[in-house]
């Protein structure tokens, strides 16, 4: 918060639509307006918190319809602004997918009484986002409807992400929650657990479902299984450390995650990666993408109990495993992105090797179509399950493939190029009726729209160094360290002192395979960040799941949980 | 048989069923005996468990379940009855002529009227529209 | 071995029979018992090629004797039955279930009458129709007995989804009753026999009823697209979800030699059993190991390809399409014997 590019409140002149308009409404209620980095940034009082959102979604020209996140953070022993006064603040993202504008709101809450009054009935999505940071920091947020732990046990006791929590702290606990949710005795209904260990959950969480038959009348959701609390770890590492940790939440597509890790680092620190980096990135960000779909279709029509296609793709997604370990060394979790670049330069045959899966990932695609699309069981099994409508899904907060299943166009690398993606041609399918058929047609689409932009990145392949020519960013290559004295100082204070950025927060986001993948991060100048906040597309989407599968068949809730592509890495983080 | 009586032929084949009946269920008795003399025994009470899905269940199983079971297997023992009617009459079709047409007509065509009926009662599907809104 | 043939010429016609079907009933058994064994290895294979993956290739020349080592291992492991279950239902369910199984082969003809099949009853359709209507307690039994909410939903269904389709699959059966003029399967195998070979064989005469045949045949065992009762990811492996090492083993063979029996059946019923396909060539058993095998196939292939249905379309696929289909067949075949059009007549 202590930007240097802080405007004072009575700033005038070319103001972003969301300021005017919030200034005009609320008056002396909008605290402060920042912008830093391109970021807009909106400060209320807490009263004014819930009018502030509302407005926000609903004025005609702001129309922040899309909710993205909202999160907590604790400003502790922050002596270093004026303008906080309370130590926790609530940090709410919305994004306009007409107007193609973000927008942070922030509010703050008191030591001694940390309410803040909730936003569920504004965005349907601040469900779950007010609960965790409910479990992670102790805000309360006043008139939700069932404020819970979410990511951490029951029985937890302290809110772990405070900063006066301690980091080593340990806490076994062992008994699980029996029941989610209260059933009359004399209820004749079955009450089932659908998870955490279970073929069709793709991960582990549970859902509890209560069972009239076939149907499931009424059931919850829990998560936190896989809650590790990377966002804790974040705050004690330097900025490359975080790196590895990424590749740990999508680990279906881990390259995307540093990709997104490393673009909005860079963000924060104004540089840019050199072209030849940003190419690869954008090749092996595709490569990801194909092999997230690749993962979601497969595993969710062999949730119908077709085990073919499964197989059929699962070869191309070999061949780009391969193609990531000749670039890296390493298949799964790649950790091959660095702060400004990339770890190091791509093999010599890379376009070659490139080609070859391209090659394997159209044959396989096509073979699951073939397989697939057309078969009157799997239409069946398809086609108006789980409709989400346009407006539902914007509330929600769902992003990506599901969200444009649901008809709304919005892709970050169409509408916020980044790394270079204005240079490429590609289309943005969209679905009309928002059922699993759409989402499966959409990822189908995807992946043949991924291949038109890698074969496009090929073509136009820079020459060039593969990291930013910068000794307070990017560590000098192994050889000099060894033969120069300059470059071994150079090293050595690098990974010492870490990478320093401004002080100061952004929100980058890029398009991961399911949606915006934005990483909100606090920093006060250190070789650590401050606060760290992944805004995980699955959360959003996951949350849904519970009132998508209401009234639904069983199998229903299994086609659907499968088109999500939930991962639980990213869910739980 | 064709070359063997008649009467002896209907008694062997009877009893080679009857034979097989004894020779499958030797066999299924002789497996599981071997089985429980080779097989080991570790006891633990997690075994014991009901499996579901890692968690604890929550009450039995043996509850009271959708009356739409009852409904299938109510038109189940009709249509079965009608099958077991048509399965003779098939037999000596033949013989019968075309009297034997009109009458399996007859049959045919009231059974096909109920099951129109009980379609029309929406009986036949499985998730009836008003047992999702409860 | 003069001695014996004297002895076997001194012995009553009834007791000869007799020592006939003991030999054959063994006989039968045993390559049953093969056949089941094979099955799940040749399942295993072909899947896996359709999948490109190899399969179990490591016991034995090709991976043959995976399914004798998979018994092994299935003999060694323990006894575990859930605190809740209902003991003795839990312990009888699979024993019914291979019973059941086995029994319904045993009126199936693999060639010429006489030594090609255990019993050539004179109500060999009433028979089947009865017995294949047994594996179903087994299954009820198993789901119910475990006292587990999975296992209770996977009875549930496959009772519902057994007896829909049991019907459309003995409706099925009339129209060729009717030109063959008898239940005795015998009879119906050589009523396919005529001048144009293959194209007097009943799946192409009485071609409706055999596309019903197939596709009650696949939900009446329970397999891809109707593999509902056990759809692994909905009811984790549905009936038999509890049931661990031989109990398991005896309830997958009574779904292989379950699969082994429609098979043999349709093949018998519809596609003219030990018949030649074509007029010049001889009639065989060896032609019905050929056709047996290819529907035994057919419903591997199936797995390989296709998705399962949802309960309800799966409920409403029996009832609305196939049984209304199988009974105006019945009354088409019914018509066209009576008017005395050609290949409708003896």
């Amino acid at each position: 918060m202590a930007s240097a590019t802080q405007e004072p409140p009575a700033a005038s002149g070319v103001e972003a639509p969301a300021a005017r308009v919030l200034r005009a409404e609320l008056g002396p209620q909008l605290r402060s307006v920042a912008d830093f980095r391109g970021d807009l940034a909106i400060t209320v009082e807490r009263d004014a918190w819930v009018r502030a959102a509302s407005l926000l979604r609903d004025h005609p020209q702001l129309d922040f319809k899309l909710f993205l996140d909202l999160c907590g953070v604790d400003q502790l022993d922050d002596d270093t602004d004026e303008g906080l006064r309370d130590r926790y603040e609530v940090v709410l993202h919305l994004y306009s997918v007409t107007h193609k504008h973000h927008v942070r709101l922030k509010t703050t809450a008191p030591e001694a009484a940390p309410d803040v009054p909730t936003l569920t009935g504004v965005y349907k999505g601040a469900n779950w986002f007010e609960r965790e940071a409910w479990d992670l920091y102790g805000i309360r947020f006043t008139g939700h409807p069932k404020l819970e732990r979410l990511l951490t046990h029951d029985a937890f006791v302290g809110h772990p992400m405070r900063k006066d929590y301690p980091v080593g702290q340990r806490h076994v606990l062992k008994s699980p929650k029996v029941q989610l949710m209260d059933v009359p005795a004399d209820s004749e209904h079955l009450l089932v657990n659908i998870g955490p260990s279970h073929p069709a959950m793709h991960g582990t969480f549970r859902v509890q479902a209560l069972m009239d038959g076939e149907t499931i009348a009424a059931c919850e959701a829990e998560i936190g299984y896989m809650h590790r609390n990377f966002e804790k770890m974040a705050e004690v590492r330097t900025y490359w450390q975080i790196i590895p940790y990424t590749d740990r939440l999508n680990y279906c597509s881990s390259f995307m995650n540093g990709h997104g890790w490393a673009l909005a680092v860079e963000k924060l620190l104004g540089i840019q990666a050199p072209p030849r980096a940003e190419a690869v990135r954008v090749i092996l960000s595709e490569f990801s993408r194909i092999m997230d779909h690749i993962i979601a279709i497969g595993t969710n029509v062999v949730d119908l109990g077709a085990i073919t296609p499964f197989f059929v793709m699962f070869r191309a997604r070999e061949d780009i495993y391969e193609l990531l370990d000749a670039c890296c060394g390493a298949r799964l979790t790649v950790s091959y992105v660095r702060i400004g670049g990339l770890a190091q330069d791509v093999p010599e045959d890379f376009e070659a090797r490139c080609r070859r899966v391209m090659k394997s990932v159209q044959e396989v695609v096509d073979q699951a179509d073939g397989l697939l699309t057309r078969n009157p069981i799997f239409t069946s099994r398809f086609k108006d399950v789980g409709a989400m409508g346009k407006d539902e899904a914007l509330s929600w907060g769902w992003v990506g493939p599901c969200l444009r299943g649901s008809g709304v166009a919005y892709d970050v690398r169409k509408d916020h190029p980044y790394s270079g993606y204005e240079q490429y041609d590609f289309d943005v399918p969209v679905g009309t009726v928002g059922d699993c058929y759409d989402r499966y047609l959409v990822r189908m689409e995807e992946m043949r729209q991924s291949l038109r932009i890698i074969d496009q990145a090929l073509r136009k392949l820079p020459s060039g160094p593969v990291i930013v020519d910068d000794k307070k960013v990017a560590l000098p290559p192994k050889s000099e360290v060894y033969s120069n004295i300059e470059a071994l100082m150079n090293h050595f204070k690098l990974v010492y002192d870490g990478i320093l950025p401004p002080p100061g927060e952004v929100y980058g986001y890029t398009e991961g395979a399911n949606g915006e993948l934005g990483y909100y991060i606090v920093s006060r100048g250190a070789k650590h960040p401050w606060r760290v906040k992944v805004r995980p597309p699955c959360f959003n989407i996951y949350q849904a799941f519970p009132s998508m599968i209401t009234g639904a068949l069983l199998a229903d809730a299994v086609a659907i949980i499968g088109g999500l592509n939930v991962i639980a890495g990213e869910l739980d983080r | 048989m064709p070359s063997a009586a008649p009467s002896a032929s209907y008694l062997t084949s009877h009893s080679a069923i009857l034979a097989f009946l004894l020779v499958v269920v030797g066999f299924v008795a002789v497996n599981l005996v071997l089985w429980k003399i080779i097989r080991p025994s570790r006891f633990s009470e997690e075994k014991l468990t009901t499996y579901e899905c890692g968690e604890n269940p929550t009450g039995s199983a043996w509850i009271q379940f959708n009356i739409r079971f009852y409904v299938f297997a109510l038109l189940f023992i009709i249509f079965d009855v009608e099958a077991v009617f048509l399965l003779p009459w098939a037999v000596v079709f033949r013989e019968i002529g075309p009297l034997a047409f009109l009458e399996g007509l007859v049959f045919i065509a009231i059974l096909a009227i109920a099951l129109a009926y009980v379609w029309r009662k929406g009986d036949l599907e499985w998730v009836r529209t008003e047992d999702r809104q409860v | 071995m003069s001695g014996l043939s004297d002895h076997w010429a001194g012995l009553s016609p009834v007791a000869q029979q007799f020592w006939i079907a003991v030999l054959k009933v063994a006989v039968i058994f045993n390559v049953l018992l093969g056949l089941f064994s094979f099955m799940t290895y040749a399942e295993r294979r072909l899947l896996a090629f359709m999948q490109f993956r190899l399969g179990p290739n490591r016991t034995g020349p090709f991976g043959v004797l995976q399914p004798i080592a998979d018994g092994i291992k299935l003999f060694f492991k323990e006894e575990v039955i859930p605190e809740g279950a209902n003991r003795w239902v839990f312990v009888a369910a699979p024993a019914v279930a291979v019973v059941a199984a086995f029994l319904s082969i045993a009126v199936v003809p693999y060639g010429g009458p006489g030594l090609f099949q255990i019993a050539d009853l004179e109500v060999g359709i009433l028979y089947l129709f009865a017995i294949s209507s047994l594996g179903v307690y087994a299954i009820v039994m198993a789901g119910w007995a475990a006292n587990n909410k999975f296992t209770m939903l996977g009875g549930l269904r496959s009772a519902a989804q057994m007896f829909s389709y049991e019907l459309a699959l003995g409706l099925s059966w009339v129209g060729l009753i009717m030109l063959a003029g008898s239940f005795r399967i015998q009879d119906i195998v050589t009523a396919q026999k005529g001048g144009l070979g293959l194209l007097n064989w009943f799946c192409v005469v009485q071609f409706p009823a055999f596309i019903v045949y197939l596709i009650a045949a696949t939900a009446e065992v329970n397999r891809t697209p109707f593999d509902l009762p056990e759809a692994e990811t909905e009811l984790v492996a549905g009936f038999h979800t509890e049931y661990s090492s031989m109990r398991f083993a005896l309830l997958q063979m009574a779904e292989y030699v379950n699969m082994i029996t429609v098979a043999a059946v349709g093949t018998s019923l519809f596609l003219g059993g030990w018949l030649s396909p074509l007029p010049l060539l001889p009639d065989s058993p060896l032609w019905f190991f050929v056709k047996f095998g290819l529907l035994l196939f057919f419903f591997i292939w199936l797995r390989g390809t296709l998705p399962r249905f949802r309960y309800d379309q799966l409920m409403h696929f029996g009832w609305k399409v196939l049984v209304p289909v199988a009974t105006l067949w019945i009354l088409v075949t019914a018509g066209l014997v009576t008017a005395g059009v050609p290949g409708f007549r003896r």
